[in-house]
């Protein structure tokens, strides 16, 4: 079975820490675009018609605010995939390293 | 009494020991590591002293044990070793072939007997060669002996076994011939072939009996040269191991040995050639634990003498001490390096153990950044002693020794992030705002908001502004108000003023201690005073007035800017139809300008009059022909003025231009908040405006590219920025309030320091 090993000791655990990093932050976001924070209003894409044309308002800004969160948490699922590639090759280093002294 | 506010007592002591137990003493003075010796021998150059030519000796074992020198050596021994061995193995190799090729050859030469008694009688021209050749080499070999004899020789040959040992070495494998011809002359022909075919050919002798002999010769020699294969093994691997363990021992021993002999140098010895004077700095509160140490070193040596301590009396000024643990060592270091201080000084490290984090953290504040700063400090000071391993220079001394720096930079800067209101330029709304738009516009429809794209939030319409401030810092209405920086920038630099003025004022306050100290009761009342009352009435009074105008109610059309009023004061410009803060501030702005313009010749007259006062008495005392001499050894009255007067325009003129240093705290803090919206808008808000499923993936990129740039430009570059400026504040504007800075470092001889800067 080929080595499956491909990145080096610092990427591996530089890896890691963005990965850390990334899920906390990003499912924090996720978390506060979920709560329809007023702070974050200048990240959510609505247009002029989304406000004008709104029979409910504001539901429709509410539903961007949704869409918004989830892809926050997806990409923090997606770092936490990350994060376990990385944990892999951090354990594969460590292995290498002790077969060869 | 020992504590970081002040540098410690030292005292010189003289001490007489014996020239036998001098090593002894002094191996156990370095590992106290407690005391500095005073060179004695101040006029004699280098290679004049005593104990110059063990110097020279240490030094010169220290470059054989030096790292570059022992691989050459050891490299040299193991080139030698392998070299042997390869002989040897050659010669082994050798021997195998010529044993197999004997025992191969017995059947052929059985053979060829049968056959040659059997036809024709031997002839004394029938010669036989016998040799090893490579077995891929083989039929190559045998097509051209047929051409060149057409058949008139006799060639047997066997794959010859191959052992187990040349089979580990991974040896081609060889076949043994025998050729049998007739004819003298047709030897040198084939002895040339079998050199072109690189065979190696054993001269084999005829009789059985030979053969047998040499065969059990071949054995016993194959038997030692095993016996010496190993051997040599061995003997390399003992030389290996030996070699590491000793390499580290032998250089610390060194190197202890050439401070001993450096210090020997600096001692001076007595005419009987029996007793060592040294001179030592020490602290007072540590005499008994030298004088143990020496008593130790004594009785190691066997000298029956004990080494005699005499304190002496002097003039000189002694080195500072100030005694510091690892979480001070750092503060200590930054202080130190600007100017070591007096002896007895006052020290401002504990103070800046907490203002330079603090004002650090005014223009870094960021709580998210702290948060990173402060996780980085923590993993930093748990590893602290297996990163010491990295040989780089500045990742050693900075990171390492200022962990306990950035642990509290970091957490000074979530403190500031707090108040700031400001995590990776977004705010956070824990306690609700106290701004609410729908007031404002709801009772006259929502024709108004429909129509403008700029409204403004009035705060005297009744339920817009609830009364109450946010509770702890700046409420989070302002992220996503178009005029966050008009009212950030106001606020930010009236705040730095503040401080400003304050950590001066805690300057002033430090000199008074130090004049306390050393008993110049005329200088309290002749420089701290009239400095105290200059600031106070000018900036102190400005402190009041931005701290005023942000107590009371004014409409925001009409507030006078207190940097106008501040101008006019000085100008005494007051117009009827300039709005005034407070009533009767016009009487009381008079005054207090008055009091700071009467301090200006306080500072610079009254101490040089005094001073001429004194002369002038003591002159009338001494009488008419002594005056030569006391004009000789004063200095002129001039020098003095001219020292008073720089000194005094200094103080004056700095105490505009330092608070005005101290505007650099709202500079880099608004810095750190543009570059971090900037970050945002620009990388991160990418990402989120896609509302399709592509934009997790995108995100998951920006995510990263957000979080290395975070990392070097905003935590890097912005902190080694604030770091910087944070020093500098302390080191100008804070320091030349009380600090004078003129000492020198206590560096005791002590062999921790001296291996610890080896690695």
């Amino acid at each position: 079975m080929p080595s499956l090993l491909f990145c080096g000791p610092k990427l591996a655990a530089c890896g890691i820490v963005l990965s850390i990093w990334g899920v906390i932050m990003l499912s924090m976001l996720g978390i506060f675009f979920s709560a329809k924070s007023a702070v974050l209003i200048e990240d959510v894409p609505f247009t002029e018609e989304d406000i004008r044309d709104d029979k409910n308002p504001p539901q429709k800004i509410y539903g961007l605010y949704n869409q918004v969160g989830i892809n926050c948490f997806i990409a923090a699922a997606i770092y936490v995939g990350v994060g376990a590639v990385s944990l892999c090759q951090v354990r594969l280093n460590k292995r290498q390293e002790y077969m060869v002294t | 009494m020992s504590s970081l506010f002040r540098s410690e007592e030292m005292c010189l002591v003289q001490l007489f020991f014996q020239t036998e137990s001098a090593h002894n003493c002094i191996s156990e003075l370095g590992h106290l590591g407690l005391v500095q010796f005073k060179d004695l021998n101040p006029g004699v150059a280098a290679f004049q002293r005593r104990f110059v030519k063990e110097v020279k000796k240490c030094e010169e074992m220290e470059r054989i044990l030096s790292k570059k020198s022992t691989f050459e050596k050891l490299e040299q021994e193991l080139r030698e070793i392998n070299r042997n061995h390869a002989a040897l193995r050659q010669n082994l190799i050798e021997l195998m072939d010529i044993d197999s090729l004997l025992r191969m050859t017995e059947d052929f030469f059985e053979e060829a007997e049968s056959l040659l008694t059997y036809s024709e009688p031997p002839s004394e021209d029938s010669v036989f060669i016998a040799g090893v050749i490579k077995q891929e080499r083989f039929p190559a070999f045998e097509k051209v002996l047929w051409r060149l004899f057409h058949g008139n020789f006799v060639l047997r040959h066997t794959e010859m076994q191959a052992t187990e040992e040349l089979q580990a070495r991974g040896a081609v494998k060889k076949d043994v011939f025998i050729i049998f011809v007739q004819g003298d002359h047709v030897r040198e022909k084939i002895r040339k072939v079998c050199e072109g075919f690189r065979a190696s050919l054993y001269s084999c002798p005829k009789t059985l009996y030979e053969r047998k002999q040499m065969s059990n010769s071949v054995m016993t020699q194959m038997e030692d040269l095993r016996m010496i294969l190993r051997r040599t093994e061995e003997y390399r691997a003992g030389v290996l191991t030996r070699a590491a363990e000793h390499v580290q021992e032998w250089g610390s021993k060194v190197k202890k040995m050439k401070a001993i002999y450096y210090t020997l140098n600096l001692c001076n010895i007595d005419i009987t050639q029996k007793l060592i004077v040294a001179e030592i700095w020490c602290p007072v509160s540590d005499l008994t634990l030298v004088q143990s140490a020496l008593i130790k070193g004594s009785e190691q040596s066997g000298s029956s003498v004990t080494p005699v301590l005499n304190r002496i009396q002097t003039q000189q000024t002694p080195p500072t001490f100030n005694r510091t643990n690892t979480f001070t060592e750092g503060f200590q270091a930054i202080i130190d390096a600007y100017g070591v201080g007096t002896y007895l000084e006052i020290n401002p490290a504990p103070y800046t153990i907490v203002t330079f984090p603090f004002l650090f953290a005014v223009m870094f504040g960021d709580c998210g950044h702290g948060l990173v700063m402060t996780l980085f400090a923590v993993w930093v000071i748990s590893q602290a002693e297996s990163l010491r391993k990295w040989k780089n220079e500045v990742l050693n001394d900075v990171v390492i020794g200022g962990r306990y720096i950035i642990l509290l930079m970091g957490m000074f800067s979530i403190y500031t992030g707090l108040i700031y209101n400001d995590c990776f330029s977004k705010s956070f709304n824990i306690f609700g705002s106290s701004w609410c738009v729908r007031p404002m516009f709801h009772a006259h429809g929502n024709e108004t908001l429909h129509e403008y794209h700029h409204l403004q939030l009035n705060p005297f319409v009744p339920g817009v502004y609830s009364g109450d401030p946010y509770v702890f810092g700046i409420d989070p209405v302002w992220n996503i108000a178009s005029n966050k920086l008009s009212f950030l920038n106001s606020f930010k630099m009236k705040m730095s003023v503040i401080l400003g003025v304050s950590h001066m004022l805690f300057g002033v306050a430090l000199s008074l201690v130090n004049f306390v100290h050393f008993r110049k009761f005329q200088d309290i009342f002749l420089q701290f005073v009239p400095q105290l009352i200059f600031m106070l009435s000018l900036f102190g009074y400005l402190i009041f007035l931005i701290l005023y105008k942000w107590c009371i109610t004014l409409r925001s059309e009409t507030a006078p800017s207190i940097l106008l009023l501040f101008i006019n004061m000085m100008l005494f410009d007051y117009q009827s139809e300039h709005v005034l803060l407070y009533r009767g501030q016009k009487g009381v702005q008079i005054f207090l300008v008055l009091t700071a313009v009467l301090m200006v010749p306080v500072l610079l007259l009254v101490k040089p009059f005094l001073i001429y006062r004194t002369r002038m008495k003591t002159r009338h005392q001494v009488g008419e022909k002594d005056h030569f001499i006391c004009f000789l050894l004063q200095v002129s009255m001039g020098d003095i003025f001219v020292y008073q007067a720089i000194h005094t325009i200094e103080f004056c003129l700095g105490c505009i231009s330092n608070t005005t240093s101290y505007l650099r705290l709202w500079a880099l803090s608004l810095a750190h908040a543009e570059l971090s919206e900037v970050l945002w808008r620009m990388v991160l808000q990418v990402g989120l405006k896609i509302s399709s499923g592509m934009g997790s993936l995108m995100l998951v990129v920006l995510f990263a590219a957000f979080a290395v740039l975070t990392v070097t430009v905003l935590l890097i570059m912005e902190g080694l920025s604030a770091f910087l400026h944070a020093l500098r504040l302390h080191w100008v504007e804070f320091q030349n309030k009380f600090y004078e800075g003129s000492g020198y470092k206590f560096t005791p001889l002590s062999f921790d320091s001296l291996l610890k800067t080896q690695q």
